[in-house]
């Protein structure tokens, strides 16, 4: 069962209404399929005319849809033969950031990515994709790895942020992320991004600086979140949508602002009514990205991921 | 060996602070006055503020390290006669942003009251005779934060590092990325990453002084990739702010938390230095990390 967010409300209200029809129907020998049918097709376009048009706030809660697929579901979904590889060989294994040996329509990869959990034990396991210093030594382990057995790397961006904590600034929590953000600028191999959920500031930039990086339709990509922002610039709680829209934080912005190669469309009505089919979408944007970046040479590669990034904010 | 690095920049400071002044009446007159009375932020000791700023805005009671500007950094740290870099430019308010003001006001503003037009401004000059770039984030320009003028001016200073063959020392102090850039200030995280693979690539070094205070998407770039770590006394530094812990963790946080010397007990920083003693420092890392003299 979809669970609706705020703003889907006329729509929710719309499908228990036919819910309801339904089971009436059931029970009885009235003909009431046409008014189904005619609700359905009513909601379904509401669904659309909404989804069509969502404000940046709106956007941020679809991204953090509760059920929004994630890493694993993706690794389900758009991979195959997936190994996983733990352990950042320093301190510990962190879950909120996955990675292992993965297949793409066949092509052998190197995959890492946020997992935010899908039910509270899980959450709690995976820190809701909130990574610490571990974690991003790990990604470095396999990003390392993965340049040394000419695998491209493939990054899912999913996370709040990096985790505010204090082991984690104990164990140099910026140093772990400036390194993890330098290793993906030193591979020797093709690296495709992709913001499929939230991509939540440095904790997001650190697996984020690729070759390529793409978003999935209603993902957002920000410096902070829109609630932080809110409270540092307007010092309300309350301006969050303001923020939002402020900050350019929508996949769309973000294709105007050159900071992303490409969006991948989601179903409508978002990733989370059709796992399966965003997956596919997904899978099939980051082997066109992959394929795009074939038969260039190392220095080549190295060259252009630097320039994407010495071009933002250069005259 | 001159006479400590300390008094000859106090002179240097004062020769052309005050000529620049003198001629400058209305500049004159914010000159700090003999009777000004400051308290010490940290032992509330009461100070002539005067006395403060020649012992290099470090409280003589508690060594408290104040913020200073890059002004104040330069004549610290470079032999006279050093030549600003001028700040390459940007784009101005790229989106269009406004809170409670426009960005592009706030810009105004702060450019009204600081030297330089962006938070961060690069120096050439030599160190105890050895060639370097010096870059200084100034936290009274909008916390010194990281937007598209200060990681471009990072980039043009380690750039100019690379054709002097020399090395490269950056003064960190921001609160963290620009805000008002949105995305673009993030971005500047990998930008200024491109640029110290290019100085670590051409084999010149990179050092680093953390300054109070040094956070978020600053910390977690630049500012933990030098060769050398240098933080100085009791200057915050960390990827989180405090209040964003506090709220995740609720309890307590330890003593000296994000503090320079817990950044050194926890292995996050090379040396812990005083003010007075940077300079030299400076020279002596410089000497052996310089693959030949370079004056």
């Amino acid at each position: 069962m979809t669970s609706f967010l705020d703003f889907e409300k006329p729509i929710a209200e719309l499908e228990a209404r036919i819910a309801e029809l339904r089971a009436t129907a059931d029970g009885s020998d009235l003909d009431i399929g046409a008014e189904i049918a005619k609700l359905e097709k009513k909601s379904a376009a509401m669904l659309t005319g909404t989804y069509a048009k969502l404000s940046p706030w709106q956007k941020t809660q679809v991204a953090r849809h509760p059920q929004r697929p994630h890493f694993v579901d993706y690794i389900r979904l758009a991979f195959n033969d997936f190994v996983p590889l733990g352990g950042d060989r320093l301190y510990g294994e962190d879950a909120a950031i996955i990675g292992g040996l993965a297949k793409l329509d066949g092509r052998k990869i190197m995959v890492i990515g946020h997992e935010k959990g899908q039910d509270t034990a899980s959450r709690i396991k995976h820190n809701f994709g909130m990574a610490k210093p571990e974690g991003y030594r790990k990604a470095i382990r396999l990003m390392e790895m993965a340049s040394k057995f000419g695998l491209p790397v493939v990054t899912l961006v999913d996370t709040a942020g990096a985790f505010p904590g204090v082991e984690a600034e104990e164990r140099g929590q910026a140093e772990a992320i400036a390194r993890s953000t330098e290793a993906c600028l030193g591979l020797q191999v093709p690296m495709v991004a992709a913001i499929v959920g939230e991509g939540g500031s440095g904790g997001a930039v650190a697996i984020a600086s690729a070759n390529r990086v793409l978003m999935l339709e209603h993902s957002v990509y920000s410096v902070i979140s829109p609630e932080g922002a809110s409270s540092i610039l307007w010092r309300t709680p309350d301006k969050a949508a303001d923020a939002a829209t402020a900050m350019k934080v929508t996949a769309q912005d973000l294709l105007d602002l050159a900071v992303i190669d490409g969006i991948v469309p989601e179903p409508v009505g978002g990733a989370h009514r059709d796992p399966a089919g965003t997956a596919r979408a997904l899978a099939d944007a980051l082997g066109r990205e992959l394929a795009a970046l074939d038969g260039k040479d190392t220095a080549e590669i190295v060259r252009q991921r630097e320039e994407r990034f010495l071009a933002i904010g250069a005259l | 060996m001159q006479t400590g690095p300390f008094n000859e920049i106090g002179t240097h400071h004062m020769s052309w602070l005050s000529k620049v002044r003198n001629s400058l009446s209305s500049l004159a007159k914010r000159d700090t006055p003999d009777n000004l009375w400051m308290k010490c932020p940290s032992c509330s000791q009461m100070l002539f503020a005067k006395d403060f700023e020649a012992n290099l805005s470090v409280c003589p009671h508690c060594q408290h390290h104040g913020r200073i500007g890059a002004e104040a950094r330069f004549d610290l740290l470079l032999d006279a006669g050093y030549t600003v870099l001028s700040t390459p430019k940007v784009p101005e308010n790229p989106l269009g942003f406004r809170d409670t003001k426009k960005y592009s006001d706030r810009l105004r503003a702060a450019r009204a009251s600081n030297p330089y037009p962006d938070a961060l401004t690069n120096a050439l000059g030599t160190i105890e005779g050895m060639k370097a770039v010096l870059g200084v984030q100034d936290f009274k320009f909008m916390g010194g934060s990281m937007g598209m003028a200060v990681g471009e001016a990072f980039v043009a200073g380690v750039e100019r590092a690379i054709a002097e063959k020399c090395g490269y020392v950056i003064c960190t102090a921001a609160g963290g990325a620009r805000m008002q850039e949105g995305i673009l200030s993030l971005m500047q995280m990998p930008k200024t990453t491109v640029a110290t693979r290019r100085l670590a690539a051409a084999g010149l070094p990179y050092i680093v002084i953390l300054t109070d205070p040094t956070t978020g998407g600053v910390t977690a770039s630049y500012a933990m990739l030098g060769d050398v770590q240098i933080a100085e006394p009791g200057a915050l530094i960390g990827f989180a702010g405090q209040r964003v812990i506090q709220d995740t963790i609720r309890e307590k946080l330890p003593d000296g938390f994000q503090r320079a010397e817990y950044l050194y007990d926890h292995g996050m920083v090379d040396m812990v230095v005083h003010r007075k003693d940077l300079k030299t420092t400076l020279a002596t890392l410089l000497g052996y990390l310089n693959r030949k003299e370079v004056a």
